[in-house]
């Protein structure tokens, strides 16, 4: 079932400003060049019944219900596949028509239930409308010969029902499944009339490959495919537009709601992000809203072995404002420091760090992209200028050669790896860098030309290897790189990569990646002639993580690769707001819009604007506020919706930094791993509880808009603004577009942003200003931010986490489709049917020398730490590296990976980590030890005492 | 803070600017991106134990630039 307030205009709009005229039931008409005569009468106001064709896919014209008379034309066309021709002359009703119709949906109905007063579609049918809009009055046929009615449902993917009784065999799903999602999961089983609707190999849903994204039940016209949701809460009656709050894609939905009630999220078609589509979390993962562990009080308590008590929210903000007041006289100011999430609104990450730098008067904030995308700032503001990627989303259609380095798509950005794989069928090349076969090297359709698969920690050697090609070979773009960027540096660049270090037999040595293979890649990408690179954490999580950004934008420069359409680089940005948090000034080194702490004339802008004096001095990024917290000097820290004892490296050492900590206070939905060491907590508010706004992945601003109220009565920037003021700073802000507008008003590149502009533009690219009004899809076009694009000379440096005799194997790690980062939200939703614990990939061979089985437990350690869990022997993972993601605590995947970091920004190399594996009967001393304190946590949360006044 | 982590950072650094010789790049990233205290421990330790640990670009650029890089001057 579409959204209840999308309007259906049967096939898609072509691309094309060019329109032709046609006369339509009597009316002229101009129309898009392309367009069938279907879409240009329903773009026109005039519907043509329909079943089998919706503006979302390519048409079909199997059902026969949206015949047409076309002047000049010998029988009944089918309007959703014919083409306007200037000059057409098209008649949609007359009587022959309308018995027409009326026979086709006779043979329909024939086979169809008539319990629509009880079905879940009632109202909302397109078989009901259509058999209302043709006057079906009665049907001739009976029900006695073979037909479908008693079909079983399958019940078994959670989140939505398959109704086979109801099925009209219209294949809308078919092609959902095909053309929107890319995944071939479903096709109809049969002939004729006896043909049905299978997933997989006619087996459940939940067994197929199926990947649950919901698109085939967006499709479905009738009941067939239905969420369960709707089965349970009845017909929404209302629509609100808002942005998913999972991954940096930025999905917008339109969240369908019954009074306060949402009853299923259905992507926006108009999202320019998303364009209607969506993956399983954005679509279904939404219940942990109102999961029962959500905690909707504030809580204190004086230490993490007291039990909590629940007091007012003015309780709560009074003592926690005590605390760190005395921590600041006790210990000086520089003790104090707070964390902006990238899971929160632009507005409440802008406030964080604003009551980090006026209110505690230093520069100690930090946000959750120190671990994830630090080095993509880093790198790509040295090299072009600006700390964010290059292209919108949509640029990828124009693309001919997409390499993807260190990312997992169809796992972590689901729906751009949809938009990728339909360029991909299209025609364009691929690339893949990764050390482990991901989904799209091999996916229905889609085969990856080249996979390198390089050794973990060896990217930099890749990246100089694939330059050396392209410039030894001549392959370079010449008169761009020297006239867009600097042509000493660049002449420097070109002779650093030309040496013979890094020749394809030498790289092949350092790396593993067979040199011709390399050879191949680099002729490709350089040939393009649109050659655009995407990648992801693992490029950024390695002790060389910013120099790699950087080895790719030098490498994008040299091939003239950077400022158009279909090229660029890219980095697909893991969680939600992870690039608006940025933006907004999270690090601390910098104030909003990246601009440093050292320049006077910004420091003058911002304190007369905030009334305080701002320190000029860097303050502490998250891992130095651990080290420090162990000496003594970080005592007080304020943690929005951020769970880094789950999500940081070395567990161990970051607990012992939670104890050394005097005051630790936790906003957030959950009693989260960090919150077990928190003294109080702030119940945070989900993003269908706030206004605000996200910036995705391609620095598009999107309205985050209010459903119900906040669960525990406050917003998160109402929290963040009341302790700010009980600190002594005051804030009086009405509404969070009052922040946008300061933001605007203190950032150039947000100069044009506004709650207004966004809700007039549907979204909006930055920079936003008065050069580029309705904001930038593509940067860099005709020249670099900073000027001269800079080549950076990139040695490949080898990290010290090497394997070894006592840790033989190289650890890497990543994500899942169904979870979400620390899996706090996911977990709570029944997307853990898809992934409930995680998984130690091991390749055969190395699991054959260790005795180790398939599905059993082994022990993963490193020089930091152990952890047990299950294995998983498979090819996908090469001989000599194991694979696991993070999503569950008790796995305890961050007990093993290390301290080792970025050189620029030390974001954590999680990405290599020297282990060894060993098969195991029991749980690892940590994993004992966790399972206590959980359950201690647990029990001081359960014993709550409320002392509200 | 735990001096042979400040070490490791430091040195991390100078691998980058290692190539090009570059000390004042060295000193710079640090200057930039390193809290005070951090700055303050390491040139300490390059005082007391003469740099013990660090890459020769590191204690160059230590030694070169240590009155931009403390905070107290
Ligand atoms: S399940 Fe729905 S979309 Fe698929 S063929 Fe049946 S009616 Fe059409
Ligand atoms: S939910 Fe998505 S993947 Fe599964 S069958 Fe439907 S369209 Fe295909
Ligand atoms: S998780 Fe990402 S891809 Fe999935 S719906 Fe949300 S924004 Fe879209
Ligand atoms: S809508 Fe045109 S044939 Fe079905």
């Amino acid at each position: 079932m579409q959204s209840i307030t999308d309007r259906d205009l049967g096939t898609p709009r072509p691309k094309t400003t060019r329109t032709v005229t046609v006369e339509i039931d009597h009316r002229t008409v101009e129309v898009p060049e392309g367009s069938t005569v279907m879409h240009a009468a329903a773009a026109n106001g005039i519907a043509v019944p329909k079943l089998c064709a919706t503006d979302s896919l390519e048409p079909f014209g199997s059902c026969r219900l949206c015949l047409v008379e076309i002047e000049g034309r010998r029988g009944y066309p089918a309007s959703c596949t014919t083409p306007v021709e200037a000059g057409m002359k098209v008649r949609t009703q007359s009587e022959r028509l309308a018995d027409l119709r009326r026979g086709v949906m006779e043979l329909y109905i024939s086979d169809h239930p008539l319990d629509c007063l009880t079905c879940p579609a009632n109202g909302h049918c397109e078989l009901q409308d259509m058999a209302g809009a043709v006057g079906l009055r009665d049907v001739r046929y009976g029900y006695e010969g073979v037909h479908h009615l008693d079909a079983e449902t399958d019940a078994s993917n959670p989140y939505f029902a398959f109704d086979p009784s109801k099925c009209i065999v219209c294949s809308r799903c078919v092609r959902a499944c095909e053309e929107t999602q890319g995944t071939f999961a479903l096709t109809v089983d049969g002939r004729g009339f006896a043909s049905t609707i299978a997933a997989g190999m006619n087996e459940p849903f939940m067994d197929s490959e199926c990947v649950s994204c919901g698109a085939c039940v967006q499709a479905c016209p009738t009941s067939t495919l239905m969420e369960k949701s709707v089965y349970a809460h009845g017909q929404p009656d209302r629509t609100v537009t808002t942005t998913c709050a999972y991954c940096g894609v930025g999905c917008s939905f339109k969240a369908e709601v019954k009074g306060t009630q949402v009853v299923r999220m259905v992507p926006n078609k108009d999202g320019q992000a998303n364009h209607g589509h969506s993956c399983v979390k954005g679509r279904f993962a939404y219940g942990y809203a109102s999961h029962p562990d959500r905690i909707t009080q504030p809580l204190v308590r004086a230490s993490i072995d007291d039990p909590w008590k629940e007091v007012s929210w003015d309780d709560a903000i009074a003592h926690a404002a005590s605390e760190f007041k005395r921590i600041r006289d006790r210990y000086g100011r520089n003790a104090l420091g707070g964390i902006t999430s990238s899971r929160c609104t632009n507005e409440e990450a802008y406030l964080v760090q604003k009551l980090v730098r006026a209110g505690f008067g230093n520069n100690n904030v930090d946000t959750c992209a120190r671990v994830c995308h630090s080095p993509t700032g880093y790198g790509l503001k040295t090299t072009l200028g600006t700390s964010a990627g290059t292209q919108a989303f949509d640029s990828v259609e124009e693309a001919d050669v997409v390499m993807i380095i260190g990312a997992n798509p169809t796992d972590g950005h689901p729906v751009f790896a949809s938009q990728m794989k339909r360029r991909l069928r299209a025609g364009a090349r691929l690339i893949i860098v990764d050390p482990r076969v991901i989904d799209l090297v091999r996916t229905p359709h889609v085969q990856a030309d080249h996979h390198l698969q390089l050794r973990p920690g060896t990217n930099v050697a890749v990246i100089n290897g694939l330059a050396h090609v392209i410039v030894t070979e001549g392959l370079t773009d010449d008169a761009f790189a020297n006239e867009r960027c600097d042509p000493d540096e660049y002449a420097e660049w070109k002779a650093f990569v030309s040496h013979e270090k890094y020749s394809p037999r030498n790289v092949e040595r350092m790396t593993g990646v067979r040199a011709e293979t390399l050879r191949r890649a680099a002729r490709l990408y350089a040939k393009g002639p649109n050659s655009a690179i995407y990648y992801g954490l693992g490029v950024t999580e390695h002790s060389q993580g910013s120099t790699m950004v950087i080895g790719m934008a030098n490498l994008a420069m040299a091939t003239g690769n950077i400022g158009r359409e279909g090229v660029g680089v890219s980095p697909l940005r893991g969680q939600n707001n992870v690039q608006g948090s940025c933006d907004m000034g999270s690090f601390p080194h910098e104030l909003s819009g990246y601009r440093h702490l050292s320049d006077g004339e910004t420091r003058r802008l911002f304190q007369q604007d905030w009334g305080v004096e701002i320190d000029p001095e860097p303050g502490l990024r998250i891992p130095n506020m651990f080290d420090a917290a162990l000496d003594g000097s970080f005592k007080g820290m304020y943690i929005q919706g951020e769970d880094f004892v789950q999500s940081d490296p070395n567990t161990q050492h970051i607990e012992a930094a939670m104890r050394a900590m005097e005051c630790v206070i936790v906003q957030d939905l959950f009693l989260n791993e960090t919150a077990k060491f928190a003294h109080v907590f702030f119940p945070g508010a989900t993003f269908l509880e706030k206004d605000g706004t996200f910036t995705n992945a391609e620095r598009r601003i999107q309205r985050v808009r209010k459903i119900m109220p906040p669960a525990a009565g406050m917003a998160d920037w109402e929290v963040t603004q009341a302790f700010s003021n009980a600190m002594g700073y005051p804030m009086r802000y009405a509404h969070p577009s009052e922040i946008m507008d300061e933001i605007a008003r203190l950032t150039p590149t947000f100069r044009g942003v506004s709650f207004e502009t966004i809700d007039r533009l549907g979204s909006v690219q930055w920079p936003c200003n008065d050069a580029m009004p309705e904001g930038t899809p593509t940067m860099h076009v005709g020249g670099f931010v900073r000027g001269k694009g800079k080549f950076v000379v990139t040695e490949y440096v080898e990290t010290d986490e090497r394997s070894s005799r006592r840790f033989p194997l190289l650890l890497t790690t990543g994500r899942v489709l169904a979870q979400y980062n620390v899996g706090a939200q996911t977990r709570r939703t029944p997307n853990r049917e898809w992934h409930d614990e995680d998984i130690l990939e091991i390749h055969p061979h190395d699991a054959e020398q260790r005795g180790i089985a398939d599905g059993g437990l082994v022990s993963l350690a490193s020089r930091v730490g152990d952890t047990v869990l299950k294995a998983r022997v498979t090819e996908r993972i090469q001989p000599g590296v194991v694979y696991t993601t993070f999503h569950h605590p008790l796995c305890g995947t961050n007990v093993v990976t290390t301290e080792n970091s970025d050189w620029a920004t030390n974001c954590p190399e999680y990405k290599v980590t020297a282990v060894e594996v060993a098969p195991v009967t029991r749980l690892s001393e940590w994993q004992e030890q966790y399972r206590d304190f959980t359950r201690k946590q647990e029990d001081l949360l359960r014993e709550r005492a409320s002392v509200r006044t | 803070m735990e001096v042979r982590r400040l070490v490791k950072m430091a040195n991390d650094i100078g691998a980058f600017f290692e190539r090009g010789g570059d000390a004042g790049g060295v000193a710079n990233h640090i200057r930039m991106f390193w809290d005070p205290r951090m700055r303050r421990e390491i040139l300490v330790h390059l005082d007391e134990t003469g740099g013990d640990g660090l890459t020769p670009i590191v204690r160059e650029a230590l030694q070169q630039h240590g009155h931009e890089l403390d905070p107290g001057s």
